[in-house]
């Protein structure tokens, strides 16, 4: 037997996957058992440290595990069987690959040899999910096993995270082998830059303080840069005065209520946000990755501006934008860098240039694009949405939501103060994401106030997980959007498809007051504008699981809009412009 | 910034990590991201620290050509990622194994060909030559262009390895990291 290092401790595999979750200061884990996993359930039935929770699909436990992730700003681990349960969890592990939230997810496997003989529930799940993920391994070795977790928590957190899925064979679960604590792991290759080159700083800084109509335009890499990023950025934006704008999954790393702030821009950012983004002569990127939905036609997005990109990953500079300036390192890191050089150089914005600059940014402010047409008689989705935003705003709850009309208006009506308030599926546009997303962050959070805005259409892709919600006793609150059609199906047939509502009408709806029942929460329905206030405040007060069926007017869409192969100058602001501005030829085969 | 849209040839070295898996990872991003594979070679090329070299050659602007880089150094295993042809004078070398089957005029064509190209005869019978022959992927296309009349019934080309001129090293042998 060859000598054990110092500290290395003898246990099974197992024992080790908890030990080392232990280690990693995890305190929940995500997850759905079965046969290849029976020997790390037995190991978690002898310990009381390491809370499971039990989900409903395993798609569910991803998504949760996403939820428990971007609102503690920790890492999110899921344990699942093998074959069927590896694959169930592949659209969280998509999922959280495009939105960079840092994942563990463990898997189990047939034993080792067996693997490539199709056994029973064996799927190639390394090979399945390596497009999907940061990195994956295989472990074959108990003695391996310790140092390849510990590894993954490291690869999934650092740099630009994401998910990192470890498979598991039945066989290394119950052999014995030594055990590393994550103190000695130190990885071959992987270690990402987070200091900006100072040269670089200084470039910036030129640039900044040279700009006569500047915008910050910012992402998910300041959110994912912790909470003092955000505090960062704010610091920054607020010495410059200039103003600033955030992508869907930046919302909240700048204040939403600062004068400063423009919304949200892209496909359905605000009209300011669009067009101080297609004027500027310099654009400010930290930490957005110049996404397809953010940048409209590429020809013609930005064109006068010259653009400065801070990114941990050096792969998103100059991939979809060419820029002048591009600048490697942690969000968090370069704020702190580009605060201290403009306090150093007493740098001065062009005080002039910039009046000027505003007084533009507010006559474009000044056509209020968020508007619509109130109703009496029937509820208009931004309505409920700003009467919840309005409700609960001092409470600071925790947004998630599902994908589509609903999710739009949520983003534009709910104001961000702070980070890691917002969780939705931004990257992957999956619907069924908010409501275990929200199981996850009520996990992380208790005691706070958790809402899934939902639409109807997505709410049905992983309803199971209401039971879930209930087992653990976490009050989320589903605040669903029902205009009992995929608006934003029906939206894009109305634009694109000369209004042939092919199958986007669901004719079955559940009553979902009854089916919040049957789950053991409570359900609601509010059916005119008069009952709005009501149904939000009652359903705050109560501290269980709701389900809020919203009735919504079912023809509203969802505006401003940039339609696909458009330019951010090119938006529609409401109904009128429908029919006025056609989509080009090249637009309609975007997505 | 104007960025060049010309299409070129690059030569890549991928120092890696000697593990399962990592060639499917290489090529995944190259198939998943539609970037070109002109020839790809893999080989563990230091046993004491576990790695392996890939050389990829491969075409694109210059944007993608950089996308390919970085998309290659962000992949966890990488070490290194180093692009020959953008960093200055290196040696490209491809080892060929053609198959020809004929006898008569056509054979000793073959074989007077094969001196011309200072191939080697690694393979005889009475009808058939295998022939190595070594040198830039332009010699070989050349060589098999000329074989192709005279017989030529099976061709194994190993693709491209290359290293940079002079004394510099891709990285210092025997250190991970
Ligand atoms: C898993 C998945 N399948 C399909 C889609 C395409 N899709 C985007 S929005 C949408 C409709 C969503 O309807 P609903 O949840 O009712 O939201 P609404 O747009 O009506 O607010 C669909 C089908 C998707 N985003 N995700
Ligand atoms: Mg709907």
């Amino acid at each position: 037997m060859p000598e054990q290092p110092t500290g290395a401790q003898r246990m099974t595999g197992a024992e080790i996957v908890i030990k080392s979750l232990l280690d990693q200061g995890v305190d929940v884990v995500f997850g759905y058992p079965g046969g290849a996993v029976l020997p790390i359930y037995d190991a978690l039935f002898k310990q009381n440290a390491l809370r499971h929770v039990l989900v409903r699909q395993e798609g569910g436990a991803v998504h949760a595990a996403e939820g428990y992730a971007r609102s503690s700003g920790k890492v999110g681990v899921v344990l699942v069987t093998s074959g069927p349960g590896a694959t169930n969890a592949v659209t969280g592990l998509t999922d959280a690959l495009m939105d960079s939230i840092p994942i563990v997810c463990l898997t189990g496997q047939v034993p080792t040899h067996l693997i490539g003989n199709d056994a029973f529930q064996e799927a190639d799940t390394t090979g399945i999910t390596r497009p999907c993920t940061k990195h994956n391994y295989l472990v074959k070795d108990v003695n391996e096993l310790g140092r390849t977790l510990h590894e993954a928590f490291y690869v999934a957190r650092s740099g630009r995270p994401g998910p990192v899925v470890v498979d598991l064979p039945k066989d290394v679960q119950f052999a014995e082998g030594l055990y590393e604590g994550p103190a000695n792991v130190r990885h071959r290759t992987y270690r990402p830059q987070t200091e900006a080159d100072p040269a670089l700083i200084e470039k910036a800084i030129d640039l900044i303080a040279g700009a006569k109509r500047p915008v910050f335009y910012c992402g998910g890499g300041v959110i994912n840069a912790g909470t003092e990023a955000s505090k960062l950025l704010t610091q920054f934006v607020r010495l410059t005065g200039y103003p600033c704008t955030l992508t869907l999954m930046g919302l909240g790393a700048f204040p939403a209520s600062d004068p400063l702030f423009l919304g949200m821009l892209g496909m359905h950012g605000t009209y300011q946000a669009n067009l101080a983004m297609h004027g500027a002569d310099v654009l400010i990127n930290i930490g957005a990755r110049f996404d397809d939905r953010v940048t409209g036609r590429l020809n013609a997005f930005s064109p006068g501006s010259r653009k400065i990109h801070v990114d941990i990953d050096p792969s998103s500079i100059n991939k979809n934008v060419p820029v002048e300036l591009g600048i490697i390192g942690d969000c968090r890191q370069v704020l702190k860098q580009l605060i201290e050089a403009w306090k150093k150089r007493k740098a001065k914005p062009d005080g002039k240039a910039l009046k000027e600059w505003w007084r533009q940014i507010d006559e474009w402010r000044a056509r209020d694009c968020l508007r619509y047409q109130p109703s009496d008689s029937v509820i208009k989705p931004q309505y409920a949405i700003q009467r919840l935003y309005q409700l609960t705003r001092d409470m600071e709850p925790f947004i998630t939501t599902e994908v589509g009309q609903h999710q739009m208006w949520a983003a534009q009506f709910f104001g961000f103060e702070k980070p890691h308030h917002w969780m939705t599926s931004g990257g992957l546009g999956t619907m069924g994401y908010g409501l275990p997303a929200a199981v996850g962050v009520q996990m992380a959070n208790p005691g706070k106030l958790v809402v899934d805005i939902a639409g109807e259409a997505s709410i049905l892709m992983n309803i199971q997980e209401l039971s879930t919600a209930v087992q653990y006793r976490l009050p989320v609150k589903i605040f669903i959007i029902n205009n009992q059609w995929m608006g934003m199906v029906r939206q894009w047939q109305e634009l694109l498809h000369g209004g042939r509502y092919s199958e986007s009408y669901t004719e079955a709806l559940p009553d979902f007051v009854k089916l919040a029942d049957a789950f053991g929460c409570v359900g609601m329905r509010a059916a005119k504008p008069c009952d709005v206030d009501r149904i939000i405040k009652e359903m705050i007060k109560v501290d269980r699981p709701v389900v809020v069926d919203v009735m919504v007017d079912k023809t509203e869409n969802c505006f401003p809009m940039i339609p696909s192969g458009a330019a951010h100058h090119e938006m529609l602001l409401g109904p009128a412009d429908e029919a006025k501005k056609p989509v080009s030829e090249e637009g309609m085969v975007l997505v | 910034m104007p960025y060049d849209k010309t299409i070129r040839r690059h030569t890549i070295a991928v120092i890696v990590d000697n593990e399962p898996g990592i060639l499917a990872r290489v090529v995944g991003l190259f198939s998943g991201r539609g970037y070109n594979i002109e020839s790809l070679t893999v080989a563990e090329v230091d046993a004491v620290a576990r790695l392996s070299r890939i050389t990829v050659v491969t075409t694109g602007t210059e944007m993608i050509i950089e996308q390919i880089k970085n998309q290659l150094a962000r992949l966890v295993p990488v070490h290194k990622v180093s692009d020959l042809t953008a960093e200055g004078p290196h040696v490209e070398r491809e080892l060929l194994l053609v198959k020809v089957a004929s006898t008569g005029d056509e054979r000793v064509e073959a074989l007077r060909i094969a001196d011309i190209f200072r191939a080697r005869v690694v393979d005889s019978t009475t009808e058939s030559f295998v022939f190595e022959v070594t040198g830039s992927s332009e010699k070989l296309s050349a060589f098999m262009t000329l074989m192709d009349p005279l017989g030529m019934v099976e061709v194994s080309r190993t693709g491209v390895v290359a290293i940079s001129r002079g004394p510099q090293a891709i990285m210092k042998r025997g250190e991970a990291g």
